[in-house]
């Protein structure tokens, strides 16, 4: 089987892979890198589990050729933090209690920081529109809505009282 | 079919080519004939070839020809194939002088989809539940297609030949949708029925109309996800025409597109369903697009 060179910058560092033309972006990030916060849910399309960012744009990582990735800028759950402080929408979801089982958690926060670059202070039914694609199967759609909504402005965000 | 197909995985192997120009890619397309297929967002061709519903030997990416992307209005809109559907949604001729193209593209699927899905991609792949589709009908777009040998012009309402069918012969590749410039006095809309905002239709319609005064001097009706392709209903379009505006007219142009549709029952909703909705939706979106004909600003 033919293998293809693919370079892209993961995560801020730049990385390379021989990989065959049928390898999807999301079983390099899971297993050739380990980084298992991008989650497989449906391979089709229609849960949003698997979204990273690819050139700052959501995009469902089950449904990108590795190859098609060649010389992109990917992000993923694990590339938000910046030195060791997680983003605001992070800290929102655990300041709301936006998580049950936690397996949408990370195709809803790429895909909330993707809202919140682009109108930082969303109405509810902003945030319910945006996030249409993204399915959390313990229905905790309220908390979620809450915490994207809470995490805007930076100033916002209040730490949890110890 | 592979014992251990899944969604996971594309298990088949394939070789990929990703063109930097068309003339690259017509070389490709004429190299590989039928073993290769067209990749554009990919949105919905890798789920088919998970599903092992097809297995191309190549594929061949669009996403690098950079002239495909381009949107352009002149006397007309020209959209490149590649073009996301975010792309078209919210570029300002569209939201402009083509209401219904906006509408559709907003009505489709989720945000993700939008910006990896293509326009070209959505109506190649040639769905009956296209959302751009009946949009594109209903202004009357033109496909423009090239290949090695030349490029053709295929009008909107021949370019779906069946589920799944494109007016595409070998080695041809959609470069761009040409919508003429609206008449002055236009305005249209789409509408969408889905069990929920993210799914695909169960119906919906796409409406262009001219307004001369009180009365409707042209029109165009299509329907998607009521028969084997998306089409225009000739029947409800002709009992408009010249006609004064208004509900009475809407609702019989509406009656007609009901009756003349050809639904089947499946798993999202079935044909009675199909019927009672196209109705309603068609009577509404004539009256919203005669509405904003008149009001001249929002096409």
């Amino acid at each position: 089987m033919k293998k293809y060179t693919v370079r892209l910058t993961l995560n801020g560092t730049p990385r390379e892979y021989s990989v065959g033309a049928n390898e999807l972006l999301l079983n390099v990030i899971r297993e050739q890198e380990k980084l298992t916060g991008t989650k497989y849910g449906c391979g089709i399309g229609e849960c949003g589990a698997c979204t990273v960012h690819v050139n700052g744009k959501p995009t469902l990582s089950c449904l990108e050729l590795a190859v098609s990735a060649d010389g992109a800028d990917v992000v993923t759950i694990e590339g938000l933090a910046r030195g060791g402080e997680l983003d605001p929408l992070q800290k929102s979801f655990l300041d709301n209690n936006a998580v049950q089982c936690g397996y949408c958690t990370p195709g809803m926060i790429m895909v909330g920081r993707n809202l919140l670059d682009e109108n930082p202070n969303p109405t509810e039914d902003e945030v319910r529109t945006h996030m249409r694609g993204q399915l959390c199967r313990c229905t905790g759609y309220a908390s979620i809505t809450k915490a994207v909504m809470g995490a805007g402005s930076a100033g916002a965000f209040r730490m949890p009282a110890e | 079919m592979y014992m251990n197909t899944n969604t996971r995985i594309i298990a088949p192997e394939f070789d990929f080519a990703q063109p930097k120009s068309l003339d690259e890619g017509f070389a490709l397309m004429d190299e590989h004939g039928a073993d290769a297929r067209l990749i554009a967002g990919g949105t919905d061709l890798l789920v088919q070839m998970k599903m092992e519903r097809i297995s191309p030997a190549w594929v061949i990416s669009l996403a690098r020809i950079d002239e495909l992307r381009a949107i352009t209005a002149g006397k007309g809109l020209s959209l490149g194939a590649m073009a996301s559907i975010k792309e078209v949604s919210v570029a300002a001729p569209v939201k402009a002088g083509y209401a219904a193209l906006a509408e559709a593209c907003n009505a489709y699927s989720t945000v993700s989809i939008m910006l990896m899905g293509t326009i070209g991609g959505n109506i190649c792949n040639a769905s009956p539940a296209a959302d751009t589709a009946p949009a594109l009908l209903a202004f009357d777009a033109v496909a423009v297609v090239k290949s090695a040998r030349g490029s053709r012009r295929v009008a909107m309402a021949d370019f779906f030949a069946g589920p799944g069918k494109s007016a595409l012969k070998p080695g041809e590749i959609l470069t761009a949708i040409e919508l003429p410039e609206p008449a002055a006095g236009s305005g249209s809309a789409f509408l969408k029925i889905s069990r929920v905002v993210a799914d695909i239709s169960q119906v919906c319609v796409g409406v262009s109309l001219v307004r001369d005064g009180d009365r409707i001097t042209d029109c165009r009706i299509a329907l998607g996800s009521v028969a084997p392709t998306p089409i225009r209903i000739a029947g409800a379009e002709a009992a408009l025409g010249g006609q004064k505006g208004g509900d009475a007219v809407f609702d019989k142009a509406a009656e007609i597109a009901a009756r003349d549709i050809k639904p089947i029952s499946d798993a999202r909703a079935s044909e009675s369903y199909r019927r009672h909705a196209a109705r309603i939706i068609v009577r509404d979106a004539l009256k919203t697009a005669w509405q904003r004909a008149a009001e001249g600003a929002a096409k």
